[in-house]
């Protein structure tokens, strides 16, 4: 058997598919994880950091002295101590042309950027003592004038967010077709809104943390990293602090929540690193919760103008739409903070047939903390504005929301489309969803309900919303932008002695399940069963180089790598068992643990035989036989530069018009990931992913005065979902595999939080409809909905 | 200054002199290495760091280690070792209840103690007893759906002869 003519993956797949367990989830149920907060090195030092306690200023003097006297202190540390260690980093990117962001360094320099900018750097024996320290560092700021809103940011005599800049924009872009005007003028109707989305952040439950290791004597630095990309890091780490490559290596052990906050270069974690090859030994940094909300990338704050432009029959014929966002005071680096709102004006009206489009965007400096890519990276507002715009021309035209969207999404028997901002779709399923989707909620009953309850002053409200999302990216997400991002992931599986396998890969693992699937992909290809298949991911040194976790690539890029490099080695195997047994390799199988004749299956010998011949008795092998048990590839996503998914959500509230509070009753996702890989971790996903939608447009929301000042960053102040506001989560799929991978699986680590918030505020505005009022602003607080009903 | 504390930690007699301002957080994690308890907010919002004192769950990280003294202290580490929540291990294991495994050591004891105080919750009073416990990654269903398969696993051993 050779690598092109083994049968399909379903037909070969006894475990792809299958609901197993997550072997790794034990440890983690007897207080046996290993997190980067948990980790202990001989002469480690903690760190500190003395912050700007105010959003823009020049810095007159810091004063060490009396920190450094303070007990447990072994050093203060401050920009000109670290700075020069470091070559600067810009976070911009080739193909968004025109693009600006100011260098940044390690710590500031002579001015103040934002409220919690660090700006020196205490080393103590202990954390409690460097936090001691930290409150004796004068620090003499001359306070600024700060850029906080967007708007006012790009007015001509507003001052710049960061030195250098010409203006306060970071990006413009505008994307249009050519009868974008003539499909307004010609419109029997056209919907129109103004909508606010509110900063929010990650709120990891195990916060930012880092330990950095530089041993001197044999010039290697080690860095345990709480990220999800340590081969990013470890170029970075290299570049940045003129290192050897192979002197560095990144550990990515177990992480506490990752969701793309954690793959952002920070300054903090340079500060590490930088301290510890100073000072020779390790130094350990892990954020406190009150310092994350003010250094870990925050995201969206978007404010939006849009319109949908319909005939007369409520087909669709154009949007146009105008983004602002409010990005930070630098763009962050490797990934820029463009990616969010570029993703936001390509997504516009994806499910549609819409044939025009006119999006811009503009990015803005603020002296805020920075924005970045965060799970569903511009989805959500995408989805929300061409959603609530949808419902709003379902309402002009008295079409029922389920009735206008089977009007104009993409047909199912369509593809491939190219959407009107320019996406390539391969096959998506929206009709399919839509139905499923109906029948799923038990839709006409819940109208019927939703009528009688309104009889009795109860405000139910439906609301739905289909999405597409991107998974799968290729080079043209970052690495033809000169972004040292990788787009392969690479794999190494070997047969052990034992019989037993390895797989030793690039993508990585913060609880979705990435090993579990991994090992069900690579058992199938050798016979065995999962449990027998051990997965090593997350350090550079003992896996092959790759992008790792992110924007949905695990599965679909990680999988596939993992099924080729399977493959590999089962035609290795197969070529050394023909050689054993006297037979034609094409003859023979892998099945059970063994080598089985293809046709009949009966068993050959065990896996475990051709381990001990191969390792132990490779004399025994005629002449010239290959030995090797051990096979590396590496896999590129080629076709479609991303493989886009779909689905559709569905939201059942109930508002109290009294009070402005809305519960949430039941939400709905119909989910096409192409081929499943394990259904009980996708279904987890997807329920995860709608709670980090449902919170931002719900409760989550990063809150600043005129001043520039974070005024709820505490966990007593910020909400976040909990188990009491979340509803029950009814899950259905339909499976449209991609033609471009053998393995057919596309991403869903994002699905669920692109459309649970449009969801969510379609079935709000149909709760007020009653009552001609309307909400367009997340997170929809009882008081903002109180003041939608004229209340307040 | 420090003060000399006895205590009884996951049924080992502990002798420590700490500072009075150490937490009991701190306390486990870093003189103990007791690691399963875990730090999320330090401000008693989040539950990750729920230990049982005295066979109370309290927040680690409000309660000074100086005040255990004298005490006993079960963790996450004493309960799995103990077999005392193997079935709760086994029901969120079967129902991937839990991703990055942060909150979970948390919402382990905190699911031991809602068991040990309401053998028959519904799911609303799962989902009311969670209140406390922040999981950002699982949405808190496939928790509750462990958490009551639990309660009814327990239920249906007393019934069944044995």
């Amino acid at each position: 058997m050779t690598l092109q003519d083994t049968n399909t993956a379903a037909a070969r797949a006894p475990h792809i598919g299958q609901a197993h367990r997550r072997q790794t989830a034990r440890r983690h149920l007897a207080g046996r994880g290993r997190f980067v907060s948990d980790i202990v090195l001989p002469r480690m030092l903690h760190a500190a950091f003395v912050r700007s306690p105010m959003a823009r200023g020049r810095i007159l003097e810091i004063d060490t002295r009396d920190a450094e006297q303070s007990p447990g202190v072994v050093r203060v540390f401050t920009a000109r101590d670290l700075n020069p260690s470091c070559k600067p980093w810009t976070g911009t990117l080739d193909h968004f042309a025109t693009m600006v962001s100011a260098p940044q360094n390690i710590l500031a320099e002579e001015e103040v950027l934002w409220a919690g900018h660090p700006v020196a750097m205490v080393l103590a024996r202990t954390r409690a003592e460097a936090e001691d320290a930290c409150e004796l560092v004068m620090l003499d700021i001359e306070e600024g004038e700060a850029c906080v809103d967007g708007h006012a940011a790009l007015t001509g005599d507003a001052p710049r967010a960061a030195p250098g800049l010409d203006s306060n924009l970071c990006f413009q872009t505008v994307l249009e077709t050519m009868a974008v005007d003539a499909a307004f003028a010609g419109a029997a109707h056209v919907v129109e809104g103004d909508f606010t989305f509110g900063r929010h952040t990650a709120v990891t439950l195990e916060p930012r943390s880092v330990v950095a290791d530089f041993d001197a004597a044999s010039e290697q630095l080690t860095v345990h990293h709480g990220t999800q990309t340590p081969y990013q890091f470890q170029d970075i780490y290299a570049r940045h602090f003129g290192l050897a490559e192979s002197r560095v290596r990144v550990i990515a052990p177990d992480i506490g929540g990752s969701f793309g906050m954690k793959l952002h270069l920070y300054n903090e974690e340079m500060a590490t690193v930088a301290a510890s090859l100073k000072l020779g030994r390790p130094v350990k940094f892990v954020a406190d919760r009150l310092e994350s909300f003010v250094s870990d990338i925050h995201a969206r704050d978007h404010k939006v103008s849009a319109r949908m432009a319909l005939d007369a029959e409520g087909t669709i014929l154009a949007m146009e739409v105008d983004d602002m966002t409010q990005i930070g005071a630098f763009s962050t680096y490797p990934r820029t903070s463009v990616a969010e709102g570029n993703q936001v004006v390509r997504l516009m009206g994806a499910p549609y047939r819409m044939p025009d489009y006119r999006g811009r965007l503009s990015v803005v400096f603020q002296n805020k903390v920075q924005t970045s890519q965060y799970r569903a990276v511009g989805h959500p507002i995408a989805c929300a504005v061409t959603e609530a715009l949808v419902d709003k021309a379902a309402a002009r035209l008295g079409l029922d929301p389920f009735e206008i969207r089977a009007r104009n999404v993409v047909p199912d028997d369509a593809y491939p489309f190219v959407s009107a901002t320019g996406y390539s779709f391969e096959k998506l399923s929206h009709e399919a969803c839509l139905a499923k989707l109906r029948e799923l909620m038990d839709y006409d009953a819940l109208r019927a309900e939703q009528a009688a309850l309104r009889e009795r002053g109860i405000y139910r409200g439906i609301g739905i919303a289909p999405f597409v999302e991107i998974t799968n990216p290729g080079a043209a997400f970052y690495g033809v932008g000169g972004a040292r991002i990788s787009a392969q992931d690479g794999a190494v599986v070997r047969l052990t002695p034992s019989g037993e396998v390895q797989c030793a890969i690039s993508v990585t693992e913060q609880g979705q399940g990435t090993e579990t699937i991994i090992s069900q992909i690579v058992a199938d290809q050798l016979g065995v069963a999962p449990e027998q298949v051990k997965v090593t991911t997350g350090d550079t040194d003992t896996t092959p180089s790759g992008g790792a976790t992110w924007a949905c690539r695990g599965a679909g890029i990680g999988g596939e790598t993992a099924l080729r490099a399977g493959r590999k080695l089962q035609g290795q195997i197969l070529a050394l068992a023909g050689q054993i047994l006297q037979s034609d390799p094409a003859d023979l199988a892998l099945a059970d643990g063994h080598v089985v004749d293809a046709q009949s299956g009966t068993r050959r010998m065990p896996l475990a035989e051709i381990g001990r011949i191969a390792t132990y008795r490779p004399d025994t092998l005629p002449e010239g036989a290959d030995n090797s048990l051990t096979a590396a590839e590496h896999f590129a996503p080629s076709g479609y530069p991303f493989d886009f998914t779909n689905g559709i959500q569905a939201s059942l509230v109930e508002v109290d018009v009294e009070t402005g509070i809305v519960r949430l009753l039941k939400h709905w996702v119909v989910e096409d990931c192409g081929r499943i890989i394990n259904p009980l971790l996708v279904d987890e996903q997807i329920r995860g992913g709608v709670v980090q939608g449902l919170g931002p447009a719900l409760f989550e929301e990063c809150l600043y005065d005129e001043t520039g000042q974070m005024t709820n960053a505490s966990l007593a102040d910020y909400l976040v979902p909990m188990a009491c506001e979340m509803p029950d989560i009814v899950i259905g799929h339909v499976e449209t595999p991609t033609n471009d991978t053998i393995l057919g699986a596309k991403g869903v680590g994002e699905a669920g939080t692109a459309a649970a918030g449009a969801a969510a505020l379609n079935a709000v505005n149909d709760a007020l409809s009653p009552f001609k009022a309307e909400i367009r602003q997340t997170p929809m607080t009882p008081l903002r909905i109180l003041a939608a009903l004229g209340h307040v | 200054m420090t003060m000399d504390i006895e205590l009884t930690v996951n049924g080992e007699h502990v002798r420590e002199s700490v500072e009075p301002r150490m937490s009991l957080a701190d306390f486990l994690r870093e003189r103990l290495q007791l690691t399963g308890t875990h730090l999320g907010c330090e401000m008693g919002a989040c539950g990750a760091c729920l230990v049982l004192l005295s066979g109370k769950p309290v927040h680690a990280c409000l309660v000074l280690a100086v005040q255990a003294a004298g005490e006993t202290v079960e963790t996450i580490e004493g309960l799995s070792e103990s077999g005392a929540i193997a079935d709760l291990q086994a029901a969120f294991h079967d129902r991937n209840a839990l991703q990055c495994g942060f909150c979970t050591t948390g919402m382990m004891v905190n699911a031991h103690a809602l068991l040990g105080d309401n053998p028959a919750p519904e799911r609303a009073e799962i989902r009311d007893a969670l209140s406390g416990n922040y999981c950002r990654c699982t949405g808190y269903e496939a928790i509750v759906d462990a958490i009551d398969a639990t309660a009814r696993k327990r239920a249906s051993d007393v019934e069944a002869p044995a």
